[in-house]
């Protein structure tokens, strides 16, 4: 087995053969020529031909990867309609009486070395465009047909490089996935594999030995492993499986509300740990995100984050959410996360500890700093705060005054907020279920933090491996638990869900529906699976 | 001649797909058009002239028009740039 590292320009799996493509030699000889003239209208004739070949790529690339993938064909027309060029050319063949291969072949790299040479990742990628008309160009003058780069079978195509031409050529359902040493995560080829849904792998050094080999593209971590053995061959199909299995559901359920047949309707949202996740949560089609760990930001950083840099990553992820629901959930750190910055004493028992609100709570200033920063961030989405480790009605009293004081400083130094930002608590302390009916009319929504409240409940350490034969998520004590949430907070108009991993257990989404949960905020990729579920309840 | 200034929006600056847009933009009208960027120029009706002005997005370009429908040339040469770039 050889594991090749290269940079991956779309993800992925492809199992197969791999099929290494050998270019159609487009090296020219420079000839002397008595008839210049004729020569440039060799040029003339060529030029047109190729150009209608183009408009023929043109409309498959329409049909195939639609017009903005298409487009690159136009282009290519272009250029080679382009006066330069084609002045370029005629020059060349006239002043050096050389043939019309040889001037179109030098004005191609000449061409294609200006744009190399530019200050611009993009235009530098534009190289291989001209160099791809211009062998075009030399094909047709020389009489060669079309590259014919189709491997016979479905295979994994390795090339030095593909032009976007050849890449548009090849018939699709031979193609499992790109391959090539060189090219740009801006080059078509690129570009196109993605519209195509083609994993795709650059820089990747290979050599010529492996042609007709099995081999794995795994165009997440960019490497392609050659000879895999049965145990990784084993491992990609599984997640090959899994991939397929993802997108059908996604081809069935997205843009589709999370309801039952007889039109309960429940929210249903992902949890994030860091805003690069947030392309992930619009992938699987979330409705919103139901808890934002704010904690990574800290946990990120050697020293406390700013206002300023809390601001812009909240506004950020509000603003990429357009409009939908992102509840942000302040500092929880303490018990298994520690952060050296926070000097935090060494405790016996951290899950029973100095952690999370009583940390705010305790430290004000850094506790408004966050705050200061989510009410800004309130201005640009529909922004909601969540309280985590909540056990008393005086906590969030407390939490009320220190809001209350922020909102009076931003209000004083002119700073625009939401004055009606939605703020709940997280329940997952068996305190906060039993006074679930005084919190419900202080807060606007509950969210159950399953983890936490379960070891609460059972007195059982998670983190304790020979305690989980007998630590039971399903456990009634728990489920009643959740029971009480539900009810209480409907008692008071508001709404309660459920952002633990509990929330995520499809053998378990059927009975929170009958309970009567409003929410469940899972991780992105149950999403769908859970929405599967409740649409085909009754 | 006519002149006018104009700032890039697009994120991309003029790449290709506008690039070609502009192109054949500029190619139906009888004024000659040239776009300077710095201390580049080009020819707007020149798909190579226009890519080799590598020109980004915030970058301000001034773009040229001469000939006899100069001023209703120019007007349709800025709405293009205010609707495509």
């Amino acid at each position: 087995m050889r594991v090749l590292e290269g940079k991956s320009v779309f993800s992925g799996i492809a199992i197969g053969k791999i099929s290494i493509q050998q270019k159609a030699d487009t090296s020219v000889k420079r000839t002397k020529v008595e008839d210049p003239e004729a020569e440039i209208a060799r040029v003339q004739e060529a030029k047109d031909k190729a150009v209608a070949q183009l408009q023929k790529l043109y409309d498959k690339a329409l049909q195939e990867v639609g017009e903005s993938g298409a487009a690159i064909f136009e282009v290519h027309q272009m250029m080679l309609d382009d006066e330069d060029y084609l002045d370029s050319i005629d020059n060349i063949i006239r002043t050096e009486n050389v043939n019309a291969e040889y001037a179109v072949a030098t004005t191609g790299d000449n061409f294609a070395d200006m744009f190399a040479q530019m200050d611009d990742d993009y235009m530098k990628a534009r190289a291989a465009d001209v160099k791809d008309i211009s062998d075009r160009l030399v094909r047709v003058l020389s009489g060669h047909d079309e590259g014919d780069m189709d491997a016979a079978e479905p295979s994994i195509i390795v090339a030095e490089d593909l032009a976007p031409s050849e890449t548009v050529q090849m018939d699709k359902s031979k193609v499992l996935a790109f391959v090539t040493r060189k090219g740009s995560s801006n080059s078509h080829t690129a570009i196109l594999a993605r519209t195509m849904n083609i994993p795709a792998l650059i820089n990747i050094e290979y050599d010529e030995s492996m042609d007709g080999k099995m081999a794995v593209v795994d165009g997440k971590n960019g490497s392609l492993i050659v000879d895999p053995d049965a145990d990784t061959l084993k491992k990609y199909q599984d997640q090959k499986d899994e991939e397929l299995r993802q997108r059908a559901m996604l081809k069935e359920l997205k843009g589709k509300t999370t309801e039952t047949k007889s039109g309960h309707k429940i929210h249903l949202y992902a949890n994030i740990g860091s805003t690069g996740d947030v392309a992930s949560v619009l992938a699987n089609d979330a409705e919103g995100i139901g808890l934002f760990r704010s904690e990574f930001i800290y946990l990120e950083k050697d020293n406390y984050p700013t206002e300023e840099e809390q601001f812009q990553i909240y506004k950020a992820v509000a603003q990429n959410m357009a409009g939908k629901k992102v509840i942000i959930r302040t500092l929880d750190i303490g018990a298994d996360k520690q952060i050296d910055y926070f000097d935090m004493a060494h405790e016996e028992n951290p899950a029973m500890g100095y952690r999370a609100i009583r940390i705010c709570l305790d430290r004000p200033e850094v506790f408004k700093t966050q705050l200061r920063a989510l009410f800004r961030a309130s201005m640009y989405g529909n922004i909601s705060i969540m309280y985590p480790m909540i056990i008393s009605v005086t906590e969030v009293k407390q939490i009320k005054a220190i809001v209350a004081e922020v909102k009076k400083e931003l209000t004083e130094q002119g700073v625009p907020f939401k004055d009606d930002v939605e703020q709940g608590v997280m329940i997952e302390t068996p305190a906060a279920v039993m006074i679930s009916d005084i919190l419900a009319k202080e807060v606007d929504f509950f969210s159950i933090g399953t983890n936490d409240l379960t070891q609460y409940t059972l007195a059982i350490d998670r983190q304790n491996a020979k305690l989980d034969n007998i630590y039971d998520s399903h456990h009634e004590a728990v489920l009643r638990m959740i029971q009480m949430v539900i009810d209480n907070a409907h008692k008071e108009g508001i709404w309660a869900g459920i952002c633990g991993e509990l929330g995520a257990d499809t053998t378990m989404t059927e009975r929170f529906v009958q309970m009567g949960i409003d929410e469940l905020s899972v991780s992105p990729t149950f999403v769908l699976p859970v929405r599967k579920i409740v649409r085909e309840m009754e | 001649m006519v002149s006018f200034t104009y700032v890039i929006k697009d994120k991309l600056g003029i790449h290709a797909r506008p690039g070609l847009l502009l192109v054949q933009e500029a190619g139906k009208l009888t004024s000659n058009i040239t776009i300077n960027k710095g201390a580049k120029s080009g020819d707007a009706k020149r798909m190579f002239c226009v890519m080799n002005l590598a020109v980004k997005q915030g970058d301000q370009i001034t773009v040229q028009v001469e000939g006899e429908n100069e001023a209703a040339d120019a007007e349709v040469m800025k709405n293009f740039l205010e609707h495509n770039l």
